[in-house]
Formats: structure tokens, sequence, C-alpha cells
């Protein structure tokens, strides 16, 4: 049984120690009794030798894109290059505190002047901030961005949003957040958004567009421009959720495209890691219009000084108590500087090539609803297994575990059944994205041959399907001693 | 440099299994009219060799607080990192994985996100803690917003005792139209109680104390205020600095309904804002409303311990519009850090901390006291107080000077901090410094 870190503990064990001190111990007298804690918090008791093993124990009870390939769709598992790990541990960089005097931060300032700036040539905005901590904190932002743009106008009867029925959740939630109602707009026969559709929802009750493109099928939204022409012919705005823009670097930009509003995940396209779930990075790029909502600070550069400007009356505030997650916008810099002018290009071209070579290889054995060009990712389907052999989605997932794989990401996008989304991303050999096919193809003789084996996969992981239903039933979120 | 291993010989061959022609025909489903079909105007790649010097060239231009002595806080502290927490970080097992949808090849991620649900739970003594936010701001901003969502109010009495850069955050979120921030002055540095009382009313949500506030002071009339929002029916939320738990009373004590803050000071680096981690606890009736990822223990078909996300229903992926919050990817690496930190600092080590820290500052004030100058504030405070000084960006210029990097500017005063890491001789060239100032 894995053991947790309480129960590996023993009464008086440690090695921490500060330092000296011949300064008395005034506790008692400064701070009334009240106020003083009198049970002691229940933290481990281990020394440094135990605890160092106990999380190396947990580490190896993980899988990351250093353990081998990751095709979740939608996440944009890319190799972290470890520079930029270095980087970010500069005592230039990690050492600087945020209320430190302008003067003594001018590199990390430029730092980030520059970032934005390359940001705004990839994307073809006018303007970024880099405050959004993640994906969805960029969401929020720039959903606050558009309704601080209407309300500006006196425009206040706009309270839908209309977003994509292929959307990640993330975009009616911020939505929601926003205080919008959320409409949907229909996909149609070829899994783009249907124009149609789209026209008769637009009224001047509509703040926007909520789009990915590449859409969440991996397929880009071709009729983008009358799209864009819709939706602002009625007043609205368009927002591009940047999920899947590692498609499109170096070959469109979102600026080009007619969107007003466009958010870029660092951790996703910029090749920041995912640390687990996070940190994340969630820059957020506007029009020239849009430029005075943007969060404060803003950057300014006179000179060769760069500075934190509060000044922005008509600014939406904060949204994050500093300046957002600063070490992660190193990484990411430190990333494009080292790919370039002409790198970025071939990343989009090679996640493109990696996702349509893995669709072209399984085509044959798996059901692809949309089997034409793609863009970084697709979307297979196991319907066909269900059907012929009960065997679904799920279990194709737990049958790439036991062949040494990450799974696919499953039951996403909502529209397609038994949905196995694939993002190989650029930093694949092929020889990798072949054993990944021969693993598919093999699931899919088994399915045939002996699906029980794949309903009680996996069976080389350190657990095997843990009830989630009980979990969720009698859910237990922390340790208690003795229970 | 070039992270794209496939050489040409081998792309040519994989668009020859493709069916196409060139690296152009992949594209051909993007209308040329928004195509770039032009480089992008940035600089030529790097080599790692110049990208090094470039980077240390670049950091070389800041100067680093954590090295010197640093007497900045106000919501970002110079707390020491014990060196096995980064150590145990560089496992890119945990930090190139993404969040753990796949238990069976999480584990490792999943338990370490229990136990830290575990030691936030235990140190705040709430009922139950979430897998992180983004920082202490965002984290307190959706506390009031789950405040609002659970009592069906409307009112966020926000105290001018509370960090300003937070209240700037919740004004912000405040943009959905479910909130409505009452703001309610401080006396003498910490929230009046008379205002909090007074603007109580049937619409009132919650009451928001940071305790220590952001002057550093203890809200000393905290348990008047939480028989006034809890009579009338609103909620307590609690915004409190980790390392003062080692020798305060916890929010859940005190009778706090939800317990946040800033996570940055167990084990994270100052970092220039961030990342840092927003901890988020709660008592057990709120938990099905809590934001963000939560992971429960349960076990597997062969009855084996397992650690799962859990109580996913609450969640923007299956919730969608109507999740209560949006948050997806949150501060998982930084929680790890916190979680290794508690471990090898363990429950004496942070009280042995969080006396420290107000052993030193209680000693700043009596030689500030000697020299001289006094708190703009008589509270009792943690590990950072006010102290009065005619011009104080001046007085950080001279500490600079000096090689200290002094404190946070305020009106007429110096918000000071001291952490376990300031000596007794840094601090009496801190005061030799302002107190020469004083006397000029």
């Amino acid at each position: 049984m894995s053991k947790l870190i309480f129960e590996k503990s023993v009464k008086g064990a440690r090695s921490f120690t500060l330092p000296g001190s011949d300064l008395p111990d005034r506790v008692p007298e400064e701070i009334p009794a009240d106020f003083l804690r009198e049970e002691d918090p229940l933290l481990p008791e281990v020394g440094e030798v135990e605890a160092v093993r106990h999380y190396t124990e947990l580490s190896r009870k993980s899988y990351g894109v250093d353990s081998g390939f990751y095709p979740l769709g939608s996440c944009t598992m890319k190799y972290n290059p470890k520079i930029n790990e270095w980087a970010a541990r500069l005592p230039g960089f990690a050492g600087l505190h945020p209320y430190q005097p302008e003067e003594t931060v001018q590199g990390a300032l430029e730092l980030m002047y520059e970032l934005q700036r390359m940001l705004c040539e990839i994307t073809g905005m006018d303007a970024f901030t880099l405050q959004p901590a993640a994906g969805a904190h960029g969401e929020m932002t720039g959903a606050m961005i558009i309704k601080a743009y209407h309300n500006s106008r006196g425009d206040t009867k706009r309270t839908k949003m209309i977003v994509p029925d292929s959307a990640h959740g993330t975009n009616p939630a911020t939505a929601n957040m926003l205080g919008y109602k959320v409409i949907e707009v229909k996909s149609d026969e070829r899994g783009l958004v249907d124009v149609e559709d789209l026209r008769s929802l637009m009224s001047d009750e509509i703040a926007g567009l909520m789009l990915t493109n590449p859409n969440t099928l991996g397929l880009f939204e071709e009729n983008i421009r009358e799209i864009a022409e819709i939706v602002h012919a009625a007043g609205g705005l368009l927002y591009y959720d940047g999920a899947n823009a590692n498609a499109i670097i170096g070959i469109a930009r979102p600026g080009d495209m007619g969107f007003d509003v466009c958010h870029l995940n660092l951790h996703k396209t910029f090749a920041t890691p995912h640390g687990g779930g996070g940190p994340g990075s969630g820059p957020i790029g506007v029009k020239g219009f849009l430029v005075d909502f943007l969060p404060v600070p803003v950057i300014e550069k006179s000179g060769e000084r760069y500075r934190l400007s509060y000044d922005r009356p008509r600014s939406i505030g904060k949204i994050h108590a500093f300046y957002g997650n600063f070490g992660v916008m190193v990484k990411a810099y430190a990333y494009i500087k080292a790919l370039g002018n002409t790198g970025l290009k071939e990343v989009a071209c090679n996640a493109v090539l990696n996702a349509n070579y893995l669709r072209t290889m399984l085509a044959g054995s798996y059901d692809i609803p949309y089997n034409r060009l793609c863009k970084h990712e697709f979307v297979a389907s196991a319907r066909k297994q269900k059907k012929e052999t009960g065997v679904t989605a799920l279990d194709v997932a737990k049958g790439l575990i036991d062949r040494g794989f990450h799974p696919p990401t499953v039951y996403f996008p909502l529209i397609v059944e038994e949905a196995l989304m694939i993002e190989p991303t650029e930093t694949e050999t092929r020889e990798r994205l072949d054993a990944f096919v021969e693993a598919l193809l093999e699931i899919d003789r088994e399915a045939r041959e002996n699906p029980e084996r794949l309903k009680e996969a996996p069976h080389k992981a350190v657990i095997r399907r843990p009830d989630e239903t009980a979990a969720a039933r009698n859910p237990v979120l922390k340790w208690e001693p003795g229970k | 440099m070039n992270y794209v291993p496939n050489p040409p010989w081998v792309v040519r061959e994989m668009l020859d299994t493709i069916g196409i022609k060139s690296m152009e025909d992949l594209f051909a489903d993007i209308p040329e009219a928004v195509k770039l079909n032009r480089e992008l105007n940035l600089p030529r790649p790097e080599s790692e060799m110049e990208l090094r010097r470039d980077l240390a060239a670049l950091a070389a231009r800041n100067l680093a607080a954590d090295d010197r002595p640093c007497f900045l806080g106000a919501g970002a502290y110079d707390h020491y990192i014990p060196a096995v927490v980064e150590h145990l970080l560089l496992r890119s097992e945990f930090y190139t994985a993404y969040t753990p949808y796949q238990p069976e090849l999480s584990q490792g991620i999943l338990q370490s996100i229990f136990e830290y649900q575990t030691m936030i739970a235990n140190l705040t003594g709430m009922d139950l803690a979430n897998a992180s936010m983004y920082d202490g701001g965002s984290a307190l901003a959706e506390a009031c917003a789950l405040a609002c969502d659970t009592t069906r109010r409307r009112k966020i009495l926000l105290p001018e005792t509370v960090h300003p850069a937070y209240r700037q955050v919740i004004q912000t979120y405040a943009m959905g139209g479910k909130m409505e921030i009452v703001p309610v002055p401080g006396d003498e540095g910490i929230a009046d109680p008379e205002a909090v009382t007074s603007r109580i009313d049937k619409q009132t949500a919650a009451v928001v104390i940071q305790h220590p506030n952001f002057y550093g002071n203890l809200e000393t009339e905290l348990r008047r205020i939480e028989q006034a929002v809890h009579g009338a029916g609103g909620l307590l939320i609690m915004a409190v600095d980790p390392i003062s738990l080692g020798l305060l009373k916890p929010p859940g004590e005190w009778g706090a309904d939800i317990a946040v803050g800033e996570g940055q000071p167990l084990g994270n680096p100052l970092s220039f804002g961030g990342p840092y981690l927003g901890f988020f606890a709660a008592t057990e009736k709120l938990m099905r409303r809590v934001p963000g990822r939560l992971v429960g223990e349960t076990v597997d078909r062969d009855g084996n311990r397992a650690f799962v996300l859990t109580l996913q229903a609450r969640e923007q992926h299956i919730r969608r519009e109507k999740a209560g919050s949006n948050i997806c990817s949150n501060e998982a690496l930084c929680a790890l850090a916190a979680t290794i930190y508690l471990t090898v600092v363990g429950k004496e080590g942070l009280k042995e901390i969080a006396r420290r820290c107000h052993g030193l500052a209680c000693y700043a004030r009596q030689q500030l006291e000697k020299a001289g100058l006094k708190l703009k504030y008589r509270k009792p405070f943690f590990k950072e107080f006010a102290v009065a000084i005619g011009d104080p960006q001046a007085a950080n210029a001279a500490l600079l000077k000096e090689g200290i990097i002094g404190g946070y500017e305020l009106e007429g005063a110096l918000l000071l901090a001291f952490t376990e890491k300031r000596t007794r001789a840094e601090i009496d060239r801190l005061v030799s410094v302002l107190g020469g100032i004083a006397h000029e």
C-alpha cells in the first residue's frame, strides 16, 4: 500500500534547523493569548532522507513528457527544453521581489516587454498583457475586456455570448462568470461552425463569439472571414481561444482572421512545462481599439527605460495580485528566442505533419468521423470497437497505459461519441508515432480476440481502475489519523 | 535551436505516406486571404550558447532581492527555501506531466495533491482544501464569488486593511455582476469594527478579513466581526499568511467559512510575483461548491488505496456554463513545492520559523523606537509592521544605496517585513539608516 507522508512520520524526527539566535523569545507578551494557536498543526515529522525518498517515489508513480509519448489532445504536450528551466531559475529572475524599485528590475521588465512584442507579431494583435495565470484566466480577462468595451459605448443590452457546441468547457464557464447567457452555435456536417446557424443567432444582444481555431476537432474553420463579418456586422466581438495555436504559428494569425481578442497558452504552444496541472500562463492580445481596457499595470518603454504604468482609467483593473506568472514568461521568451523567425513555422508544419501521419496510419482500424486534412490534432472514435466488441474509448486508453503510452484525451469533444482526441505535437519522431500506431492496432486486435482483458486493463500500472463513483459519493479529501 | 527531431528525409517519407506533396499542402484548408505568407518579423534563431549568454545578461540587469537584506513583503515574502524543494521539483515526471486525468499513470501527483490538501486543511483548521488556485488575490476573489453563490446574496464587505491588489482583483471579478463590493474604512490599522458591523445586513454574503492584515496587524476585533456576520447569515472569509499559522490561531477556530491565502511563502521563490499559488480551504458544508480540482481517496478494483480527481461535477469540463468557476489549470507544481516545504521544515520547523519571524520583528520595533522612530499603528503584529517615515521613497533610496531592499511605501510610512532569513546585524543596519534619516 502506498503510504502517505503523514503515515511515515515519527514523533520528533526532523532535519531542518534555524541558525542560532540570541534574541529573546517574546511571543507570549506581544500577541494576545486569545490569538495564539493552541494545538499544533498536524504536519509531517520526518528527516530529510525520508522526505527525499518519499517524493522520489511519488515521482516514479507519475508520467510526464520526459517519460514518453503524451498525445493528450488539446493539451499540446510537447518537449519542454531544459535550458528554459535553467533560465527561469537564474537568481536575477527567480530572486526578484515584485515590489522592488523599477530601476532594479529593468531586465525583467525588458523581457516582459519584448515577449509582448513577439506575441503581437506571432498573432497579429496590437498589444498584449501577460497577467493571466492560465488559459481560463486569460479567457476571463478577454471576456472582461469585451464587456468593458460594450459598456464603454453604453451598449449594455449585449447579455449573451455564443460558443460552439465543440468548445472547451472553459468557454461557456467563462461567459457565465461574466454574467453572460451562453448560446450554443451548432457544428455542421463537416465539423465546422454552422455559418447559417450563426447568422440566425446574431442580434444586438450578442456580445461576441468565442472560437477555437483550429477547433477541437483539429479542423481549421475555413469560413473564418465570413464568421468574422457576421459577428462584426451585428456589433459583436470575436474572441480567439488559443488552445490550438500550435497548429498555425508562423502560418496564419488570429489578428489577420478578424479576431479582436486572443489568448495564448504559454504552457502549450510555447513549450513551458505543465507542472502536473500548472502553473500555466494565458496572455491576452487585443486589437488597437481595445488597448485601453487591458489590465493594469501595463509595461511602457520610454527611451531605454521600462516602467509599470497604473494610470489607465479605462482598464478593467487587476486580475492577479502582481504581474502574472513571470517564471513561465521567462521560459516562453527563451523558447521563442531559440526558435526565432524560422523555427516557429517549423513547429506548426511538423505538428500538423505528425497529426496527419497518425490519422492516415490509423484510418483503417479506427473510425475517424471527420477524416480529412487535419491540423495539429484529430479526433478518432472507438464507436466501431464498442459496437462490435464492447470495448470503449476508456478501455482503449487503459490498454495504451499497459503499452507504455499516455492515452489521448477521451470523451471530448462532446459531439463525437467514444472520442479519442489525439495530438502528437511536433517533438515526436516517426519511430515513436509508429510504435503508438502499432499499440493501437494491437488493442484493436485484442478487442476482437480478448475484450475482457482490455476491460480489466491496465495490468501493468500501480493501480487499476479506481472507484471514482465511491470517491464522489463519500469524499475523503484529507488524511485523518486513525481513520 | 530546434526541437523537431525528424530529419528532412523522414519528413519526405511521411508526406508520401499521407499522400501529399509538400508541407505547404498541409495548410491547403487555410484560405489564402488569412495566410501570413511571409517570415515572422522576429530575431533569427539562437543556439543554446547564445541563449544562455543573452538570458544571463538580461538577468544580470536585475538586482536579486533574495540574496540581500530584503525587508520588502506586502504579500510576497523572502522566506528560506530548503535545497530539497528545488531538487525534487526538477524530477521531470512531476514537472512535465499534465493535470492527472489518468489516475493509473498519475498516482504520485494525485497523492502529493492529497497530502497538500491535508496540510492546508490542517494548517488553516478547515475541513477541506482544494488543489490550488492561481494566487492569493484570485483565490480571495473566487471565495467572494462562492459566498455570493451559496448565500444568494450580493454584498461583499471589503475592509481597507485587505491588500490593495487583492481588493482590485475582487473588484475586477465583480464585473460578472453577481457581487457588489462594499468598502469598509480602517481604523488605526485594523478594519473599523463599528463600520463593519453597521454595514452588515440581510444582503451581506460575506465579510472579508485579512489576518494579519495588509499592514501586518492582527485584526484584534475579529471575534466581534465573526459574530456579527454569522448572526446575519453571512459568511466569514479569511485571508491568511500560511507561515503565521505556525503561531496564530487558525481561521477554522475563528469560525471562518472559507480560508484563502498566498501560498508563495511555502517554498516558492519570489520570481517577480509569480508563479505563486492561492490556497483555498472551506467548511464541509461548502464542499460541493468549492472551485478547482479536488483529489479524493478511494480504492481500485483490487482493493488497493488509490487517489483520483473527484467531485468533478462541480467543474467546467462537466458542468460547462453552470459551473461556479472556469478554473482549469491551477498551480500544481507550486502546490507541490509547498507540500515538500512543509514536509521538510515539518511541524516543529514551521513553529520555529513563525516564532523567529515574529521575534525579529519585535527586535526591529524595539531598535527603531530606540532610534527615535515610531510605528504608524499601535497594534499587535506578526512579522510585518509600518514604521512612520516622512519620506518613504527617500528612505528606500537611502537603504538601496547601502545594498538593502527597503519596505513597501505607504503614505508617510514604510511597511517592513521580517522573515527568518533576516539577522540581528541586518536589522541593526536597517535601523541605523532609517534612524539617520529620522534625525536629519
